[in-house]
Order: C-alpha cells, then sequence, then structure tokens
C-alpha cells in the first residue's frame, strides 16, 4: 500500500516502470486516451478509533460515456466456523458444525440499475458478482450432509450483521459521467486489506475495470491494546495484573482515609 | 458516549458500562462480596462475548481482593500457612481450568458451559442467601437458634499428610486445603470469580477454620489464584479487555464505597432477601436463554484472523 519500496526493490520498481513506458510508447495512441473508467475513494484507510461507530465510505469517478457501472467491495478471507444449535435435555447445545475455508468477511455489491438489467447471468458469474456467485470451499473432513443449510445460515448471519449485502447498493450518475456511491461499514467491520473493483458495463460487456485499495485498520489505544494483547501477550497479562492491583491498593488507601 | 472495546471488539456506552460497574460494586461493598458473579452474567447479557467477560472479571477480582486483604492484613486476620497451602490447589485448579476453557472455545462450547456453570451457581448462591436471611429473620424473632458444635471428628480427619496450622489452631491433612483450592481454582478459570462464596463456607464446614481469619485467607489465595488466571488466558486465549476491565474498575471502586457506607446504615437482613432476589433473577434470565428458542440456531466463529 506504501508507495516507497525499499532499498534494493527500487531497481526492480525502475525497470517496471521502464517497461510500462515502452508498452505505452508502442501501442497505438486511441490507447492513451483518457481511460472511459477512473474511479477513487474518499478514503483509502479507516481507522478503527476507540470512539468508531461505524462509517460511510464514499466511492466517485468518472466514465467516458454511457453505461452502468458495478462496485464490488471484498473484505480480507477467513476460515469460517457454521454452528449449529439441537436441543439436549432441553438445553440448546452446539450440536453440527461445518467449516467453509475462504470466506470473504465482507462483500458488497453497489449497481446503477439492477443486475440482472446490466448484464447476462454468466458474465456476471465470471466476475463473481453477488452473492450467489461466492464459492464457499468445505473443510476437508465436513461429515454434514447438509451443507446448503449452513452457507444459507452463514450468509444470513453475515446480512444481519451488515457485512454482507444481499441487493446492490444504489451508484448515482451526476450528469452523464460523473458517478458516486456511498458503502456503509459498521463498527463491527472486520480489520484487513479490502480490495474495491469498479467495473464500466456496455451492452453486458465488461469494458473497463479498475481496482482500488481500502484498508481498515485498528488506530490508536486501541489498536495499540489489541496488537500487544496478541503479539506479547504475556507482557500484555503482566501489566493488566499491575493495572488491577494498583487500582485495589488505591481503593484500599482511599477507603481508610474516608 | 460510545467506547470501543478492542479486545470484545465492540462499542458499548461507557455510562452503562460504569453504571454496571458502580452498580455492583455498590452490592459488593454493601454485603461485602466480590460481586464477580454478577457482573459476568450483566456482561454476557449486554453482548459481551463470554470468553472476553470472563477474562476480563479475572482482573477484577484482583483489585478487588486487593483492596480486601489489605485491610484484613493490618488486623493480622491472615493464615498465611493456610493460604500457601490453599494456594497450592488454587494454582494447580486454576491453570487447568484456563487449559480447559480453551479447548471448550476451540470447539464451540465455551459459552454454554460458562452460562450452565452461571445458571447452577447463582441458584446455589441465591438459595444460600435467602435460607441465611430467613434464618436470620425468624433468630431475630425467637433470639435462640441452634448451638453448633465447635469441633466435630469426621472422616477428614483421618487423611493423610497432616500438617499444624497455627493460627487456625488447627491440625488437619493438607490434602484437604489442596483439594477446596484446587476446585474453587477451575471456577475461577471458567466463570472470572473470586469463588469466595464457596471457599468461606469450605474453609468453616470443612476445614473447621475459625471465622476470624477465614475471610482475609480466602482473599489472600484469590489475588494470586486470579493472577494466576488473567495471566494464563492474556497468554493462551488473548481474551482479557483491558479498556474494559478498566472502565469497570472505575465504576466499580466509586460503587463499592458508596454501598460501604450505605450498608452500615441500613438493615442488613432485608438487604440480603434483596440481593438473594438479585442473584435468582439473573440466574432466570441466563437459564431462560438457554432453554429458550433461540430466534437463530447457526452461529459463525472465524478460525483464525482474516487476512
Amino acid at each position: 500500500m506504501s508507495a516507497i519500496a525499499p532499498g534494493n526493490r527500487g531497481d526492480g520498481r525502475r525497470v517496471f516502470v521502464a517497461a510500462i513506458l515502452l508498452v505505452l510508447l508502442l501501442v497505438p495512441t486511441p490507447m492513451l486516451r483518457a481511460a472511459p473508467l477512473v474511479a477513487d475513494l474518499s478514503n483509502h484507510l479507516i481507522a478503527i478509533t476507540t470512539d468508531f461507530t461505524g462509517t460511510d465510505v464514499l466511492l466517485f469517478g468518472a466514465v467516458d460515456g454511457p453505461g452502468d457501472v458495478v462496485v464490488v467491495v471484498r473484505g480480507p478471507v477467513t476460515d469460517v466456523a457454521v454452528r449449529r444449535k439441537g436441543r439436549i435435555a432441553g438445553v440448546w447445545v452446539n450440536r453440527d458444525s461445518v467449516e467453509f475455508v475462504s470466506v470473504p468477511s465482507f462483500y458488497a455489491v453497489a449497481s446503477t440499475r439492477p443486475l440482472d438489467e446490466v448484464m447476462d447471468e454468466a458474465t456476471r458469474r465470471r466476475h463473481t458478482i453477488g452473492l450467489d456467485t461466492l464459492q464457499f470451499a468445505l473443510m476437508p473432513g465436513s461429515d454434514v450432509d447438509e451443507t446448503d443449510e449452513f452457507r444459507a445460515a452463514l450468509e444470513r448471519i453475515k446480512m444481519r450483521q451488515l457485512l454482507y449485502w444481499p441487493n446492490p447498493i444504489e451508484v448515482n450518475f451526476l450528469g452523464d459521467t460523473l458517478f458516486r456511491t456511498d458503502i456503509w461499514f459498521p463498527s463491527n467491520v472486520p480489520i484487513g486489506s479490502y480490495v474495491i473493483e469498479v467495473l464500466l458495463v456496455r451492452d453486458g460487456a465488461v469494458v473497463s475495470a479498475q481496482t482500488t485499495p481500502l484498508v481498515i485498520s485498528k488506530i490508536g489505544i486501541g489498536a495499540d491494546v489489541f496488537e500487544w494483547a496478541h503479539r506479547q501477550s504475556l507482557l500484555y497479562g503482566l501489566a493488566t495484573v499491575a493495572m488491577a492491583l494498583l487500582a485495589g491498593w488505591i481503593a484500599h488507601l482511599v477507603f481508610r482515609r474516608i | 458516549m460510545q467506547v470501543y472495546l478492542p479486545i470484545a471488539e465492540m462499542s458499548l456506552d461507557v455510562f452503562l458500562l460504569l453504571g454496571l460497574g458502580g452498580a455492583i460494586g455498590f452490592l459488593s461493598g454493601m454485603f461485602g462480596v466480590g460481586g464477580g458473579f454478577l457482573l459476568t452474567p450483566m456482561l454476557i447479557f449486554i453482548g459481551v462475548p463470554p470468553a472476553v467477560a470472563v477474562a476480563t472479571q479475572a482482573n477484577q477480582v484482583v483489585a478487588s481482593s486487593v483492596s480486601g486483604v489489605l485491610a484484613h492484613w493490618s488486623r493480622g486476620n491472615v493464615d498465611f500457612r493456610m493460604g500457601l497451602v490453599l494456594l497450592a490447589g488454587g494454582m494447580l485448579g486454576s491453570t487447568a481450568g484456563v487449559f480447559l476453557f480453551g479447548i471448550l472455545k476451540q470447539v464451540g462450547q465455551i459459552d454454554l458451559v460458562i452460562a450452565l456453570a452461571y445458571v447452577v451457581l447463582l441458584a446455589f448462591i441465591g438459595v444460600t442467601m435467602l435460607q441465611e436471611s430467613i434464618r436470620a429473620l425468624l433468630r431475630r424473632r425467637r433470639t435462640k437458634g441452634p448451638a453448633r458444635k465447635l469441633h466435630q471428628h469426621t472422616w477428614v480427619h483421618g487423611l493423610p499428610f497432616k500438617m499444624r496450622f497455627r493460627k487456625s489452631r488447627l491440625y488437619i491433612s493438607a490434602l484437604l486445603p489442596i483439594a477446596v483450592g484446587f476446585f474453587v481454582g477451575i471456577l475461577a478459570a471458567l466463570m472470572g470469580v473470586g469463588g469466595a462464596f464457596l471457599m468461606v463456607p469450605a474453609m468453616i464446614y470443612l476445614l473447621g477454620m475459625p471465622t476470624t481469619v477465614v475471610v482475609g485467607t480466602s482473599l489472600f489465595q484469590i489475588i494470586f489464584v486470579a493472577i494466576n488466571v488473567t495471566l494464563l488466558h492474556s497468554v493462551e486465549n488473548q481474551t482479557v479487555d483491558a479498556v474494559l476491565g478498566l472502565i469497570l474498575v472505575l465504576g466499580g471502586v466509586v460503587g463499592a464505597q458508596i454501598g460501604g457506607r450505605l450498608g452500615g446504615r441500613l438493615k442488613g437482613d432485608q438487604l440480603r432477601v434483596l440481593l438473594a432476589l438479585i442473584v435468582f433473577i439473573v440466574g432466570a434470565g441466563l437459564a431462560y436463554e438457554l432453554v429458550a428458542v433461540p430466534d437463530e440456531i447457526y452461529s459463525i466463529a472465524p478460525l483464525g484472523i482474516p487476512l
């Protein structure tokens, strides 16, 4: 995400830039005109501070002519266990469990028009646009039959947490070329690197695409505490104990005085 | 004002947390109970993950026990020899408990075990308290209660590894306090409670310790068990939330002070009935959530941190 590469990686970058310039010189001039699609975010870093309650990110851009804009937001992937409760002696207990591999922690689609009007099913599947196109692979060793139900439950819970958006969010055009949309990230949004893909669709075909990174990370005291708790957990534990001992001692002094 | 809790990974209202810590601190100051057994279920009710609630609460116990033990120490009411033997059992029990906690968390049963343990515990405490206060109320009317024998000789005194505890005026097997410590240690790890409500009766009735040294000695060993639990939870499960803990301590200290002052002026027995009722209500709430048909029978848990 940083543009500055350290030390010896600088040489490789220079070669890379030179190669791109060479290619640009060789291609016919029409390609050098303004890109058909340009998009950017109002913010490439969402900082989860101690008073974070969720935030909107504005995605805006311009296209060089008529067409539909489709935006896909994908969060970092993780393996997820989906558990189902069953009743044992009157008490609800987690009984069956299915584990899915590489489940996106966040998934949202935004579009200028309903997706089925923008492109056909095959194109949509090829670009994995829409919740139903996501592939959730099973962890080897899962022995439960009704995995469809577990997958549906996973999607349902993620939707309730506002981490999956079943229906496309609206992308609005301002005039003929400028577009914008707001993407909502709730307070429970998972941290990590997000990829936002913006597609320009004309006559059912994707004619241009651009991807933009978005980093969601914990910043400030909250982040330091989380980092510390996970990286140096013993030191963190000792510090919390020290804090408790100090609090207890101060309380003792206060109680005795008054 | 919302505050983000970094380990619980959620935002909660800071005044709600201060109020909760204060209210429980108020009760603990008034009745001289730890309050962990009420605070942990309350945290679970407002949405804190049970694993975080328990581990953070264990840290609270450290704070409240320190202020308590210092007061008892200055009056010479701590049997350190007995405390160390209890502690040996407590360390073993709490260590075993934290590892058990980790395994249960991994297989997705920790929330259930915590809730079940609390239902049993709260029912037990509620019944004991109610019994005690009803007996006290009756005693006030009749003024004559049955006298308890000072020392009874039972199978307990036939156990090996006998030790002399001068301060407690006891000559008993070390296995007994170790077992008591072990059992309470497991509870401390699984439930985040100090366990005085079990430890104190066990010390009086099972070990036969004089009541003057019971509270100070149990507090003394609870500090170290709670420290052990906090450290192990930090290292093994990363579930101790320092921000949540700090807010609760602040509320708790102020609440305990007010509770302690008011408690001296009000009639204890009626209040005890009130506390017993609160305990019953919280326990019933937890029990209801266990048996009621859930809105969603599925739940999801990420395996590892998203990449």
